[in-house]
């Protein structure tokens, strides 16, 4: 009996699993991969081409990430999972990165093991509805039927409106949401309620995007994110600080078209630093010191990927002048710490 | 563990000396199942540490804590009361409520149209007969998991909007938010009702086990069955007319954007009860089949013989003999609804899969806890039919005297 004492206690030592802390970054560079997870395709922010090339504004954000570590924006293996499993797959290690429109709240940042970076993308729960329904606001949704998807904070927030206003909404609910604009569209519920940037995503593709408006309340505050498990602190400022990279470069006015004049020739000490060509903040990332060359080369700044995939002169024509998605210094809430 | 102690009982006289404990059978047999229970238990005690150990260095909470938290997710449809302030363990009775009731509705329809498909299959009637046959075989030979979407978006989701909806009897409504009936509304007066209802069944009871001893005893016979079945309609109906009818109904009534008023239920229970009876009624039908053909034809022609009435040789000579063959398989096509109805969330049904192990899964991030109570509540519900139906099938079994 001892014997087997002896043993079971050395099988729970040999066989916990491995730790991941501190190593995400080793491990990426050994699979010579990054795992980044998106969600089921979605136009704007991680769509899905014919020939199965992924793009959108959460693409790049894994793209950028990409960049930094392998100065290639294509080493990144896409994980497209519905949204009921996105945390699962980022705790069991299948995913290095989540960079789906995951909003940020303190249950999901302090209860599941998981970190949030930054924010990518301000966004707030608003509903679509057919424009010939005659429904002009939210508060005339009194016993409506609304389609919304599970497990996200649209499903809770959808819930509070409808208690603290006494809509007695019924729900129609999905893990999958292909399936639940199809109820939408064949008629199965009222209104479809979302982020407001899924729903002008999705209106994109619609058959007569003309025919879906959107009612003018926004009910919730969603700031959207990339994440990373919790536990690699250094994993978690190269996934951040790329992305105050990007930002910053649009603040300094740095491009994909200009980056390589100004890294040869920095206008000024801020460019300086955020491209390398001073101090050692690429260094002590773990990474190439113009690093941030790299990425603005193959992504461009923020600016340049909100326009390229969800601008105004995309098909899913989310405007950004105004909103909280400008520059800090343009109006918005877009703000990055310095590089220095 | 009998056999084991008469061994060693003799082969302990054999030996002297401390060295016989080791050769003693029944020393060394106890000592082999402590080492095993030691192991399992060890093995299962090992995995439950291991688990803590993982979530604890993964930085996840366990525990069974969440429970009391408000879930504050609305469910679309609730057997139960709900209300999106209740507490994740309130979901999960929500969802065990709507689990069992899309079991026990599927159950009961597959087998009654199972039955039917059943018979017919049998039937000298070639047209009938090979309209069961193609239904059994389109049915049992695509997956389910197609057809209930298929019933789904084909079907359910494809009918009119409140404002055109199909309305029967001005009472019972269909459209593409669910199917409305009228709710009863009980008054003073209807607990008598029932009470009359329930003294008419224990009656009916009564008077076929009295048939039935008196049968066996003077081979008189009695229509115990119809008679019993006019007590039951007939005395609750005159009692109920007696007090002035104290029943009304709420009819579905159309207000804003839908029918509100009566009972409802969403286009995916239909879709889902649609999908799941129809699809086990094809195997049912093909066990009720065989059970009947598994009765040899001898047994028809004794009972022709004896000029049995044809309803009797069924209820008396075929059905309890087929019945031996009929049950066990009977019994997995039951626990395979239940099981099955998991499907449900492919539509969005809040079944227990759906609301329990889905969305609040992903609400509450507590995998653990919550995949070990979904998977004790489907053992727990497994082992009550198949024991259920084990008793009955022991009833129904082949007595040797």
């Amino acid at each position: 009996m001892r014997l087997l004492t002896l043993a079971s206690c050395a099988a729970v030592v040999g066989f916990t699993a491995p730790s991941f802390a501190q190593e995400t970054l080793e491990t990426v560079r050994e699979r010579g991969m990054l795992n980044c997870q998106v969600g089921l395709p979605t136009p704007g922010f991680y769509a899905l081409a014919d020939d199965g090339t992924w793009s959108g504004l959460d693409v790049d954000l894994c793209r950028a990430v990409s960049t930094a570590i392998f100065g290639d924006p294509d080493m990144v293996e896409y994980q497209s999972v519905t949204s009921a499993v996105r945390f699962t797959e980022m705790q069991n290690g299948a995913s290095d990165m989540l960079s789906r429109t995951t909003t940020w709240t303190a249950v999901r940042d302090t209860q599941l093991g998981l970190d949030f970076t930054t924010v990518g993308f301000y966004d707030g729960q608003g509903f679509l509805v057919p424009a010939d329904s005659g429904i002009e606001s939210a508060l005339d949704l009194v016993g409506a039927t609304v389609c919304v998807l599970t497990g996200t904070t649209t499903e809770l927030n959808l819930a509070d409106y409808s208690r603290a206003n006494d809509l007695d909404i019924t729900t129609v609910t999905n893990e999958n949401v292909n399936v639940l604009v199809e109820t939408y569209l064949g008629g199965g519920c009222d209104a479809y309620t979302n982020d407001r940037s899924g729903l002008a995503a999705r209106r994109s593709a619609f058959p007569d995007p003309s025919a879906h408006v959107f009612l003018p309340e926004t009910i919730s505050k969603e700031p959207l994110g990339p994440v990373v498990r919790e536990g690699d602190a250094a994993w978690r400022d190269l996934v951040t600080w790329t992305i105050f990279g990007i930002i910053n470069a649009e603040e300094l006015g740095v491009t994909s078209g200009n980056v390589m004049e100004m890294a040869a020739n920095p206008p000024n000490p801020n460019i300086a630093r955020l491209l390398g060509t001073e101090g050692n903040i690429g260094e002590e990332l773990g990474l190439e010191p113009d690093f941030m060359v790299d990425v603005i080369a193959a992504i461009g700044n923020y600016g340049e990927i909100y326009e390229r995939h969800i601008g105004i002169n995309t098909p899913v024509g989310i405007p950004r002048e105004g909103t909280l998605n400008a520059l800090w210094s343009e109006g918005g809430i877009i703000y990055a710490p310095p590089f220095r | 563990m009998a056999a084991t102690e008469q061994t060693g009982s003799r082969s302990s006289t054999e030996r002297t000396g401390p060295g016989r404990l080791l050769y003693d059978a029944t020393v060394r047999a106890i000592f082999l199942q402590a080492l095993t229970a030691a192991l399992v238990v060890g093995l299962f005690a090992w995995l439950i540490y291991n688990t803590m150990v993982n979530l604890q260095e993964r930085n996840l909470s366990a525990g069974f804590g969440f429970l009391d938290v408000s879930a504050g997710f609305g469910i679309s449809f609730t057997l139960i009361p709900y209300e999106e302030g209740d507490t994740y363990l309130r979901v999960f009775f929500v969802g065990i409520a709507n689990t069992l009731l899309v079991a026990a509705v599927s159950i009961a329809l597959a087998t009654i149209i199972g039955l039917f498909v059943g018979l017919a299959r049998l039937s000298d009637n070639w047209i009938v007969a090979k309209l069961s046959r193609a239904y059994i075989e389109l049915l049992r030979n695509t997956p389910l998991l197609l057809q209930i979407i298929a019933w789904f978006f084909g079907v359910f989701n494809l009918l009119p909007r409140p404002r055109d909806s199909v309305v029967m009897a001005e009472a019972f409504v269909l459209n593409n938010r669910g199917f409305y009936m009228p709710a009863p509304v009980p008054e003073l007066g209807f607990g008598y009702v029932m009470a009359a209802f329930v003294v008419a069944l224990l009656g009916a009871i009564a008077l076929y086990r009295w048939e039935d001893a008196r049968r066996d005893r003077t081979g008189k016979s009695f229509p115990a069955i119809s008679t019993g079945l006019a007590m039951i309609v007939l005395v609750p109906l005159v009692v109920h007319l007696a007090l002035g009818r104290p029943l009304s109904w709420d009819p579905p009534v159309l207000q804003g954007f839908n029918f509100v008023g009566g009972v409802s239920v969403p286009p995916a229970f239909c879709a889902l009860i649609v999908a799941l009876s129809a699809y086990t009624s094809a195997f049912i039908a093909e066990i009720v089949r065989s059970g009947i053909q598994s009765v040899s034809k001898g047994q028809l022609e004794a009972a022709g013989a004896l000029n049995l009435p044809p309803t009797w040789t069924l209820r008396r000579v075929i059905l309890p003999q087929a019945l031996r063959v009929i049950i066990p398989p009977l019994i997995s096509q039951y626990l395979n609804i239940t099981k099955n109805s998991s499907l449900a969330i492919a539509i969005g049904f809040p079944d227990l899969v759906s609301v329990w192990m889905n969305t609040s899964l992903n609400q509450s991030g507590r995998a653990i806890p919550i995949v070990a109570m979904t998977m004790a509540f489907y053992c727990l519900v497994s082992l009550t039919v198949s024991l259920v139906m084990n008793s009955y099938n022991r009833r129904v079994q082949i007595k040797e005297r």
